[in-house]
C-alpha cells in the first residue's frame, strides 16, 4: 500500500520543514518528501490547501479500560482519537483495578493493537493500587511496555515517597509523570477559588493547591535527577516554578490542556458541570501565563487529559459531577485556533507540543515526518470554519464544554503506520 | 414576570419589586384578614422538597401555600427513597408525575434548583441551595427594610459575619444592589470569600468600619463548627471582634434596625440586649417571610401578579 499526498503545506519541526510539498508513504513508512513527486501510488490524496503534520501525540488520555467501560473503551477513544488527528496516546491508569501491574500494561497495549486506530500506550502507576503508599514494580512495567509512571487523578501524597518514586523510577529512565495537587489545600472545593467561585456560592480550590504541591515536585526532581514531567499545569506560579528550574537546568518537562488556554472560570456559571474538571478552569491571568510557557517553552507539550464521564456523572448536583471532558476531537482545532490564528504560537510551535515535544518525552521515535519514519500523518484544514458538535464525536460520552464554538483547524485525514483509519466525509 | 424563582442573580430589579409589591398586599388581605383564607392557590400542588434540615422556612412555605388553599405536601431527605440513593432528578421527576405544580427546594449543593428546573416541568422556587442563594430569605429582609425604612434606594444595609458561606448574604447583595443600595459586609478573613469587592460592595474586616452610618445591621448566623474547622480561634474572639453589640449597633444611624435571619447563636454574632431590643425586627422578618412567600407562589403557579381586593 503505497499513498501519495500532494500538495499540502508539510509542517515537520522536527526537520524544520513548514512550505507546500508531497508526501510518499510505502510499506507503512515515509518513503520520501519532496517537492512535486512524481511517483505512482495505489492512493493519492490531494492535500491542496491543508496541512500535513505528523500524527499527534495526547501524553494524557484516560481510557477507562478495563473497569469504566461505560465511559469510554480502548475502541471508542481510540476511534476519537483518530478523528481527532492524534496517532499516539498514553493511557493514565487509574483504571479500576489500577493499571499497577504488567498483566494489565499487557492488556491495554494489546487492545490498543487489536483495534489499530492510534497507538495506545500506558503508564503504570507510581503507586500500587494508586494508594500512595508503596512504589508499584516499575521494572515490571516497563519491561511489560509501560512508558512511563503516574498516579493521575491523585497526586503522590507523601513528598518522601514521590522522592523514592523519582530515583527508582530514573533507573528505569521511566518518567514520572505528576498529578501535582495538594489535597489539604483542596479542601472539598470543586471549581477554581475567585469571583466566580464566590459569585456562584461554590468551594474554591485556590491556585495555591497546584502551585504548592508542583513546586515541592520540582524541587525534589532537581535534587534526586529523575525525570520529572508534570500533568496538565494551569496556574501562573506553577508555570513560573517550572519555568526557574529549567533555567537551573532542571530535567523538567510539562503539559497543559486545550481548556487551560481556552476558557477561563466564567465557563462554570449556570453550574455547568461539564466546565468542571481537575485542575479547575482558572482566571485571564492564568490564561495568559499558560500561553506565555507555550510560546517561550516552558510548557513542552499540549495534551488532552481526555476524560469521559456518563451523563449520570455529570447531570447532577455541581459538587457531585465528576470532574473530567471530553477532548481527543477538538484538541487541534482549538490549539490553532486559540494559539495559531491568534498569533501566539506558529503552526510549527503548535505542531511541536502536540506532537514532535511529546513523542521525545516519552522517547518514541515518533512524531516527525522524517524519511523511514512510521508514517503516522494528519491532514487538516485550516480555512473553513466549522462548528463543534459534541453529539456527533465517537467517544462514549460527550461531556465538552465546546459545544456551538466555532473553530478552524478540522481533520480530514489520519493516517496510522500508513493505513489511512480515518478519513472525514465531505 | 418571574417562571421560576431560583435565585436573585437572575431576578430582575422589577421582578423583586413586583413580588415586594403583591407581598405587602397579601400581608393586609390575607394574612391579617379576618379570615385568613384565600383561593389563589385552590387546585394546586405544592411540595417542598427539603434535602437540609429547616424548621422556619419550610413550615413558612407551608403556612403560604396553606393560607392561599394550595394542597401542600412535604418531603424531607431522611424516610424518603432519597436515603435510598435516588438521584435528585429521578426524585423530582416522580414529584412532577404526581402533577406537581410547584416544587419548593433546599439543598446542600449550589446550583441544585437551576439542575432541577433545567429537568423538570414544575415551577421551582429556590428555598436555599448551599452556600448560592437563598432568594426568598432575601426578598422578606427587603419586605421589612420597606416597611421600616420606606424605599430601599440609597439605603445602607451592613451584613456582618460569616460572608463566605452565606447564602443569604449572597441573596441579599444580588438584591440590594439591583435596587439600588449601598451594602457594605465585614468578617474576619478566613469568612470572607475571595473578590468579594468586584460585586461593587465594600468589604471590611472591621465591623465598627461597616456599621457606622448604616440604615441596617444584619447579622448571620455563624456555623459553630467552623471553628473546628480553623477559620476562627474561638467563639469568645469571634464575638469580641465580630459579634454585634449595643456599642456596635450604637454606631449605625441611631434609627437604624437589626435584622437576623435565624436562628440565632445569642451571644455570639449577636448580644443579646440588642436581640430583643427595641431596634431589632427579628421578629417581623418571620411575618414577611410568610407574605413574601405566597406572593412568589402566585406568581410562579399562575403566571400572573396578585389582584388586589380592595381597589
Amino acid at each position: 500500500m503505497s499513498i501519495l499526498i500532494k500538495g499540502g503545506r508539510v509542517v515537520d519541526p522536527k526537520n524544520n520543514i513548514d512550505k507546500i510539498l508531497d508526501v510518499l508513504v510505502k510499506d507503512g513508512r515515509i518513503a520520501k518528501v519532496a517537492a512535486d513527486i512524481d511517483e505512482k501510488a495505489d492512493r493519492v490524496i490531494d492535500a491542496g490547501g491543508k496541512v500535513v503534520a505528523p500524527g499527534l501525540i495526547d501524553l494524557h488520555v484516560h481510557f477507562r479500560e478495563p473497569g469504566y467501560e461505560y465511559k469510554e473503551d480502548i475502541e471508542t477513544g481510540s476511534r476519537a482519537a483518530s478523528r481527532g488527528g492524534v496517532t499516539t496516546v498514553v493511557c493514565m491508569p487509574n483504571t479500576d483495578p489500577p493499571i499497577d501491574n504488567p498483566a494489565l500494561v499487557k492488556y491495554v497495549l494489546d487492545r490498543g493493537r487489536e483495534v489499530g486506530l492510534t497507538n495506545v500506550l500506558t503508564v503504570g502507576c507510581v503507586t500500587k493500587g494508586q494508594q500512595s503508599k508503596e512504589l508499584s514494580e516499575m521494572g515490571e512495567l516497563k519491561n511489560a511496555g509501560a512508558i512511563g509512571v503516574s498516579d493521575d487523578g491523585r497526586p503522590v501524597i507523601n513528598p518522601s515517597l514521590m522522592r523514592r518514586a523519582l530515583e527508582y523510577a530514573s533507573m528505569f529512565d521511566l518518567p514520572v509523570m505528576s498529578h501535582s495537587e495538594d489535597l489539604d489545600l483542596v479542601d472539598g472545593g470543586s471549581m477554581n477559588e475567585g469571583y466566580m467561585s464566590t459569585y456562584l456560592g461554590l468551594r474554591g480550590i485556590p491556585k495555591c493547591a497546584e502551585s504548592v504541591a508542583v513546586t515541592r515536585d520540582v524541587l525534589i526532581a532537581e535534587e534526586v535527577g529523575g525525570r520529572l514531567h508534570v500533568c496538565h499545569v494551569s496556574t501562573r506560579n506553577s508555570i513560573d516554578a517550572i519555568r526557574r528550574a529549567k533555567k537551573r537546568g532542571a530535567n523538567i518537562t510539562c503539559e497543559t490542556a486545550p481548556h487551560y488556554f481556552s476558557l477561563t472560570d466564567k465557563a462554570v456559571d449556570g453550574f455547568n458541570t461539564n466546565a468542571k474538571m481537575n485542575p479547575p478552569l482558572r482566571d485571564e491571568d492564568d490564561v495568559n501565563a499558560v500561553i506565555e510557557g507555550l510560546i517561550d517553552g516552558t510548557i513542552d507539550a499540549i495534551a488532552t487529559d481526555h476524560a469521559p464521564h456518563d451523563k449520570d456523572e455529570k447531570d447532577i448536583e455541581f459538587e457531585y459531577a465528576l470532574n473530567g471532558i471530553v477532548g481527543l476531537e477538538t484538541s487541534l482545532a482549538l490549539g490553532y485556533t486559540n494559539l495559531v490564528m491568534s498569533g501566539k504560537l506558529t503552526l510549527s510551535q503548535l505542531i511541536e507540543k502536540m506532537s514532535t515535544n511529546p513523542a521525545d518525552i516519552i522517547k518514541i521515535d515518533k512524531g516527525t515526518l522524517g524519511e523511514g519514519k512510521a508514517a503516522d500523518i494528519v491532514i487538516f484544514d485550516t480555512e473553513h470554519e466549522y462548528e463543534v458538535d459534541p453529539e456527533k464525536f465517537a467517544s462514549k460520552n460527550h461531556n465538552c464544554p465546546y459545544g456551538g464554538m466555532k473553530l478552524r483547524g478540522r481533520v480530514d485525514t489520519t493516517i496510522l503506520g500508513g493505513n489511512i483509519v480515518y478519513e472525514r466525509e465531505m | 414576570m418571574i417562571k421560576d424563582l431560583l435565585g436573585l442573580k437572575e431576578t430582575s430589579a422589577e421582578d423583586i419589586t413586583a413580588i415586594l409589591d403583591d407581598a405587602d398586599k397579601l400581608k393586609r388581605e390575607v394574612l391579617l384578614s379576618e379570615n385568613k383564607k384565600s383561593n389563589l392557590l385552590s387546585g394546586k400542588g405544592v411540595i417542598t422538597l427539603f434535602y437540609e434540615n429547616s424548621t422556619r422556612t419550610r413550615v413558612s412555605f407551608e403556612m403560604a401555600s396553606k393560607y392561599l388553599g394550595a394542597t401542600a405536601a412535604n418531603m424531607s431527605s431522611s424516610g424518603s427513597s432519597v436515603a435510598k440513593g435516588e438521584t435528585l432528578i429521578d426524585t423530582v421527576k416522580t414529584l412532577e408525575a404526581m402533577d406537581t405544580d410547584v416544587i419548593i427546594i433546599r439543598h446542600s449543593m449550589s446550583g441544585a434548583p437551576h439542575l432541577v428546573a433545567r429537568h423538570c416541568g414544575c415551577r421551582i422556587v429556590n428555598a436555599g441551595d448551599g452556600m448560592n442563594e437563598h432568594p426568598t430569605q432575601a426578598l422578606l429582609d427587603f419586605m421589612t427594610m420597606r416597611e421600616e425604612k420606606g424605599d430601599i434606594k440609597g439605603l445602607k444595609v451592613a451584613i456582618i459575619g460569616d460572608i463566605k458561606h452565606s447564602r443569604v448574604a449572597r441573596s441579599n447583595i444580588y438584591g440590594l444592589k439591583k435596587l439600588g443600595a449601598e451594602v457594605a459586609l465585614a468578617g474576619p478573613s478566613t469568612l470572607l470569600p475571595k473578590n468579594l469587592e468586584e460585586m461593587e460592595v465594600k468589604v471590611y474586616t472591621d465591623v465598627d468600619k461597616a456599621i457606622e452610618g448604616a440604615d441596617i445591621v444584619m447579622g448571620l448566623r455563624i456555623q459553630l463548627e467552623r471553628q473546628k474547622k480553623g477559620l476562627f480561634p474561638s467563639v469568645r474572639e469571634y464575638n469580641k471582634y465580630f459579634g454585634v453589640d449595643k456599642r456596635r449597633l450604637a454606631l449605625a444611624k441611631p434609627d437604624a434596625i437589626l435584622m437576623h435571619p435565624g436562628p440565632v447563636n445569642r451571644g455570639v454574632e449577636l448580644n443579646p440586649d440588642i436581640i430583643d431590643g427595641p431596634q431589632s425586627v427579628i421578629n417581623k422578618q418571620v411575618t414577611n417571610g410568610v407574605c413574601v412567600r405566597m406572593a412568589v407562589l402566585n406568581m410562579v403557579a399562575n403566571g400572573r401578579r396578585y389582584e388586589s381586593k380592595s381597589k
